[in-house]
């Protein structure tokens, strides 16, 4: 174990970024440049810095590692920081899109200082919210972590800004009022706000786990989004700008996804069981109605929002199966949809740059000028439709598999997503990038320039390695997994033997 | 030994990475700002980049076929299994699946015919794409595609194979959509994969219960345990079934879309689109025959399946008549051939469906070469013509085009079963196989299969009369130019028609004659109480004589249709025009479909946007809590500086309470 606490380096060193851009004064293009480069720097070093707790990481153990702990405000709480399998990569991931994210906002313009502040304080929050080994230490990071992205949106965003921002915050609102109800009631009844001490012992009555569970479902299902509490997120996504979007697609989400996996399966494990039927009827719905509405949209970022909640979709209902490959499915396809969907939001702020549109119909014969361009759009809307061979097909044929083996009507209906969003990522391709290039407004267009073509390369390269050789990541989480899952077969039994013995 | 297995597999892929990353434009335009021409489309540009790249991958796929029949051969006298562990795959609990090489006699048959076509489909592909401007980013393609396949032939488990099955959906999208300016391609493309999809989603599930089944979805595991298996049931989707029934239909489902089986055939003749190699090498030679192979390799459950088998039969029937009808009378003379492809197909499974696995096999063997033999001589007759496709505009090309009649001629006799060509051993096998099974579905499929052979003859010979025979009917300027195709793409049809000619009666022993059962040693597996084989032996001489009697007689009316009394066709259109519309308009499949599916989900999609989320979700969550929240904030908000750091205010109001609370609850 390593001296350092590299947790709150991590943590610590983008708000130095911050920091630093705060001090330069001047809004000249030397000064611009500054910003920008510190911002860079900073997300970069912090990536670096990450990698020490892959490098570092012991893959055997199930229990938290690279641990901090200080007791804060009178013992009541504590600053406690530590990760184990299942938020790890979450940390990489999150550091790995950040700089990715700074370079494709190079052409931002007005605000500059502003923008890399708001992006450097989300990555520190949003680190925290995964390193976070307290109740309330990760409901700060949680909630905090809206702040920036909600002025992300709000200020650097498009027309419709306020009202995305509006409806943004108020879901995420009455989530969040729930899970704060229920926080204060967890403390109150454990006499702990310590996340691994609750996992040790969690406890809970089976009564009080529904309400609980009820509760922070109301949160992350926002997150996620499930259907039918996902319709912030297409406008959302619609009106940010694409470090935003990128940012919102592939770290955001997946935080309801996490939280499902470090709460609600370990702390109330009856209850999940209890409400599975529930999540599996609302993930089909989600991948069924959303895949479909995706068909019919006329813009390209509504599209892909509308495919990530789909997406998400097989993500929750492999959380829920509670069996080893569906929890790493969807573990894996989280990790996955962050590459992919961050790269396709990314593919469309590489014409949107060019043409200030995202309205499908203003495109069309792009591969005429750009192939270069085509030829990634086509590798992640491959990956986006699980295509074998990419790390989008990992995720999806592990959580439905595991559904099938829990209930076959759920992998029935899910699978059916496989057709559908082959329909309306292939129709949206052709749309784009196909075709004659007929509209003189496109005559001029040129492809990528060599600082777009670098932001891809590591995407593309993970994107096709992971889906040859996804090990290095599943291993990570081998071992919290089995350890969850058994935990969670063990307290389902138990219930099952007091009941027949209180039967008896 | 692994040497060359990992060679044959990967030699494809290292030319589809070098041609198509160091040969197309892809990234050549990278940071340079070109100035906008008004011939952005380049239609009329020659193509005037590096050949380098066709050459290489042609010769990289030259070695990997020459050293699969020495592979071919090898296995043949060893009779051995092999397997080159590759790497590790998926990992997840107890579920592992391993990239790997499984080498048995069914994985060398479709190395040699997947490397030989793909090898002289390259050669042929130089000549008649010399002239496109994306010629490198076909190659790589052509080469992706055959390793797609490769990796799906020589699987040792079910999800390798579901990879090469989606790889070469992948590869069969980007080539028939190759030319991507015309809309059709691009549709056709679309198309072909979704229609596929469609299949895949039955594969899948097959994937998944066997999974549940046998805990494992390696070859080896599973087959042993398939009898164990065999009546019992399982839970699925409400109902017990019978397991090895279930997942075999389940498997089937993939093949179905893959081989372009009755109801999911859509998608094969618009597929047409792409440019002719690829129809020959993808749609008929080899991608199409994968569910045959599906079949085979699952032969194991299959056995064990009676009721799936019959269902496979059945279809297999169906198509073989039902796709031979279309064809009768079709103009397009790549089409008339995709019909006879999937018809083709139904032969095979049928010979699948009644367990005469090698009978099966045999005819995908000898398809291979004499349907890509005539979709190559299509192409050239294609290319002789300047792209014309309509064989109404054809006619009497034979003296102009000697060498290509003669090849076209050879392909039409192997496919009608003339004695002694290779179609007359596999298909009268399967004809033959069909009613020695002696079970009611067997006797149906004998029928269909024999009227379908009437109609496969008249269709073939109607494409030789209308194509070469009679006045020549192309316009004056087109005609003008028509010439012979170059050596690179004729020497490509001499070696296929050689096989056409003579792959039937050399291998005949092995596949299913006397050596049949050392052949396929373990590659196959058959119940003892399976012995179509030995009954095919002793059907009925009229049985036997039947395929025969058919092929003549389709020629006979051909004949008189096409040469003797050329008014006849039109006269028996007009009379039947009801039943003639309902056959050129492929019995109003993509109509029906249209119909009863697309439209709908569209429609569907659409009510779901607008009504679900904007006229239920948002209006009565959101957007209504919204208007009240804005109403009373309004008054607020104009004393702040904007809404939006309101909002953000009112967040921290939230965290600041709770920390008060915290703060509070220590106290006490």
């Amino acid at each position: 174990m390593p001296e350092l606490p590299f947790l709150s380096l991590i943590i610590l060193v983008p708000l130095v970024g911050a920091l630093f851009v705060l001090t330069i004064r001047g809004s000249d293009e030397i000064a611009l440049r500054n910003m920008r480069q510190i911002a860079l720097s900073t997300t970069i070093f912090t990536f670096v810095l990450s990698l020490v707790l892959w490098t570092g990481f012991d893959f055997e153990t199930s229990a938290f590692q690279f641990e901090e702990k200080h007791s804060w405000l009178g013992g009541m709480m504590s600053y406690h920081l530590g990760v184990d399998g299942i938020s790890m990569l979450f940390i990489i991931l999150t550091t790995f899109l950040m700089p990715i994210t700074i370079i494709a906002s190079w052409g931002v313009k007005s605000r500059v200082k502003e923008y890399m502040i708001a992006f450097l304080v989300l990555e520190a929050l949003m680190i925290g919210v995964f390193a976070a080994l307290d109740l309330v230490l990760f409901y700060l990071f949680f909630e905090g972590g809206l702040i920036p992205m909600f002025l992300i949106i709000g200020v650097w965003g498009g027309k419709n800004r306020v009202y995305a921002s509006f409806k943004f915050f108020l879901y995420t609102l009455a989530g969040s009022v729930l899970m704060l109800l229920a926080i204060m009631y967890m403390y109150w009844n454990a006499g702990t706000a310590d996340i691994a001490e609750i996992l040790k012992n969690p406890g809970f009555s089976a009564q009080a786990q529904t309400w609980l569970w009820l509760a922070f479902f109301a949160s992350f299902a926002v997150k996620m989004p499930m259907w039918p509490v996902h319709t912030w997120l297409p406008d959302a996504h619609v009106e940010a700008p694409t470090g935003g979007s990128v940012i919102l697609a592939a770290i955001l989400l997946k935080m309801g996804g996490y939280g499902f996996l470090r709460f609600s399966l370990p702390m109330f494990p009856l209850a999940s069981d209890y409400f599975a039927p529930f999540v599996f009827t609302l993930s089909i719905i989600a991948i069924i109605y959303t895949s479909l509405v995706a068909l019919r949209q006329d813009d390209m970022k509504k599209l892909i929002a509308y495919s990530s909640v789909a997406h998400m979709g097989f993500v929750t209902m492999g959380i829920f199966t509670m069996t080893r490959q569906g929890i790493d499915g969807a573990l894996f396809q989280m990790i996955s949809h962050g590459l992919v969907s961050g790269a396709l939001f990314l593919s469309v702020g590489v014409i949107y740059d060019r043409m200030h549109t995202r309205e499908i119909a203003a495109y069309g014969g792009l591969v005429n000028r750009m192939p270069a361009y085509a030829f990634i759009f086509m590798l992640f809307t491959m990956a986006n439709v699980g295509l074998p061979g990419t790390s989008g097909f990992v995720g999806e044929f592990l959580t439905l598999m595991a559904a099938f083996q829990v209930n076959s009507w759920v992998a029935f209906f899910a699978t059916t997503g496989v057709v559908l969003s082959a329909a309306y990522a292939l129709w949206l391709y052709r749309r784009v990038v196909f075709g004659v290039l007929q509209k003189d407004s496109l005559k001029a267009i040129t492809d990528m320039s060599r600082r777009e073509a670098l932001i891809f390369a590591p995407l593309v390269i993970l994107t096709v390695f992971f889906g040859f050789y996804p090990t290095p990541i599943l291993d990570v989480f081998s071992a919290s997994v089995e350890n969850l899952t058994n935990q969670l077969s063990a307290a389902i039994d138990g219930a099952a033997a007091i009941k027949a013995a209180a039967i008896n | 030994m692994e040497l060359i297995f990992k060679l044959i597999v990967f030699l494809p892929l290292i030319g589809t990475l070098i041609a198509g990353f160091g040969g197309t434009l892809v990234f050549s335009k990278i940071s340079k700002a070109e100035p906008a021409s008004n011939d952005t489309n380049g239609d009329h540009h020659e193509y005037t980049g590096p050949v380098w790249p066709a050459r290489l991958t042609t010769v990289l796929l030259l070695i990997a076929a020459a050293l699969s029949w020495f592979v071919f051969f090898d296995v043949m006298s060893s009779g051995k299994t092999q397997k080159v562990e590759l790497m590790s795959w998926i990992h997840s609990g107890l579920f592992a699946v391993d990239w790997s090489l499984r080498i048995d006699m069914l994985t060398a048959v479709m190395l040699v015919v997947v490397n030989t076509v793909s090898s002289l489909v390259h050669v042929y592909s130089i000549g008649y794409m010399s002239h496109d401007e994306n010629q490198p980013r076909f190659f790589a393609y052509l080469s992706l595609f055959t390793f797609s396949m490769l990796m799906l032939v020589t699987s040792d488990n079910l999800l390798q194979m579901f990879f090469g099955w989606e790889g070469v959906g992948l590869t069969s999208y980007l080539l028939i959509g190759f030319w991507y300016k015309k809309p059709s391609a691009n549709a056709a493309a679309i198309k072909a994969f979704v229609v596929n999809r469609v299949g895949d989603f039955g594969f899948a599930l097959g994937i998944f219960a066997t999974y549940k089944v046998f805990g494992s979805i390696e070859f080896d595991v599973i087959f042993n345990a398939a009898g164990e298996q065999a009546g019992k049931t399982i839970n699925f989707l409400g109902g017990n079934f019978d397991i090895m029934t279930t997942i075999s239909l389940l498997l089937f489902m993939g093949a179905m879309g893959k081989s372009a089986q009755f109801l999911l055939h859509t998608w094969l003749p618009d597929a047409m689109e792409g440019p002719t190699p690829v129809s020959a090498l993808i749609h008929a030679a080899t991608m199409v025959t994968a569910g045959v192979f599906l079949v085979a390799r699952m032969s194991p459950f299959y056995e064990v399946a009676p009721m799936a088998q019959t269902f496979v039969v059945m279809i297999g029937a169906i198509t073989a008549f039902f796709a031979a009808t279309v064809g009768l009378v079709q103009n397009d003379i790549k089409r008339v051939i995709a019909y006879s492809t999937c018809s083709q197909l139904g032969y095979m499974f049928v010979a699948m469906g009644v367990g005469a696995y090698g009978v099966g096999m045999f005819h995908l063997f000898t398809h291979a070469f004499f349907k890509a033999l005539l979709f190559l001589g299509s192409g050239s007759v294609i290319h002789a013509m300047s792209n014309e496709q309509d064989m109404r505009n054809m006619g009497g090309l034979a003296p102009h085009l000697k060498k290509t009649y003669l090849m076209m001629i050879i392909g039409t006799l192997a496919l009608t079963g003339f004695p002694l060509t290779a179609g007359y051993f596999s298909k009268d096998a399967i004809i033959e196989s069909s009613f020695a099974a002696h079970t009611g579905m067997g006797n149906f499929a004998f029928w269909m299969l024999v009227i379908a052979a009437i109609f496969t003859s008249f269709y073939s010979w109607r494409l030789i009369f209308m194509t070469f025979h009679g006045r020549s009917r192309g316009p004056k300027t087109v005609m003008d130019h028509v010439h012979e195709s170059p050596n690179s793409m004729l020497v490509p049809l001499y070696v296929l028609a050689a096989g056409a000619l003579f792959a039937g009666y050399i291998f005949k022993e092995n596949f299913i004659g006397s050596e049949e059962v050392m052949f396929w040693g373990s590659s196959i597996y058959r119940a003892t109480e399976n012995e179509i084989i030995h009954h095919m032996h002793s059907v009925p001489s009229w049985v036997v004589y039947s395929p025969f009697v058919a092929m003549v007689t389709g020629f006979i009316v051909a004949w008189f249709f096409y040469i003797k009394w050329t008014g006849l066709p039109v006269w028996l259109a007009e009379t039947f025009a009801p039943l003639y519309r309902f056959l050129l308009n492929k019995w109003y499949f993509d109509e029906l479909y249209d119909y009863l599916l697309v439209g709908p989900i569209m429609r569907l999609g659409r009510f779901l946007w607008k009504r679900g989320d904007i006229g239920v979700i948002d209006r009565y969550g959101p957007d209504g809590v919204a208007a009240k929240v804005v109403d009373v904030t309004n008054r607020v908000v104009k004393l702040q500086s904007g809404m939006l750091y309101h909002y953000a205010f009112a967040m921290l109001i939230g965290v600041a309470f709770l920390v008060t609370w915290f703060l509070f609850a220590s106290v006490n």
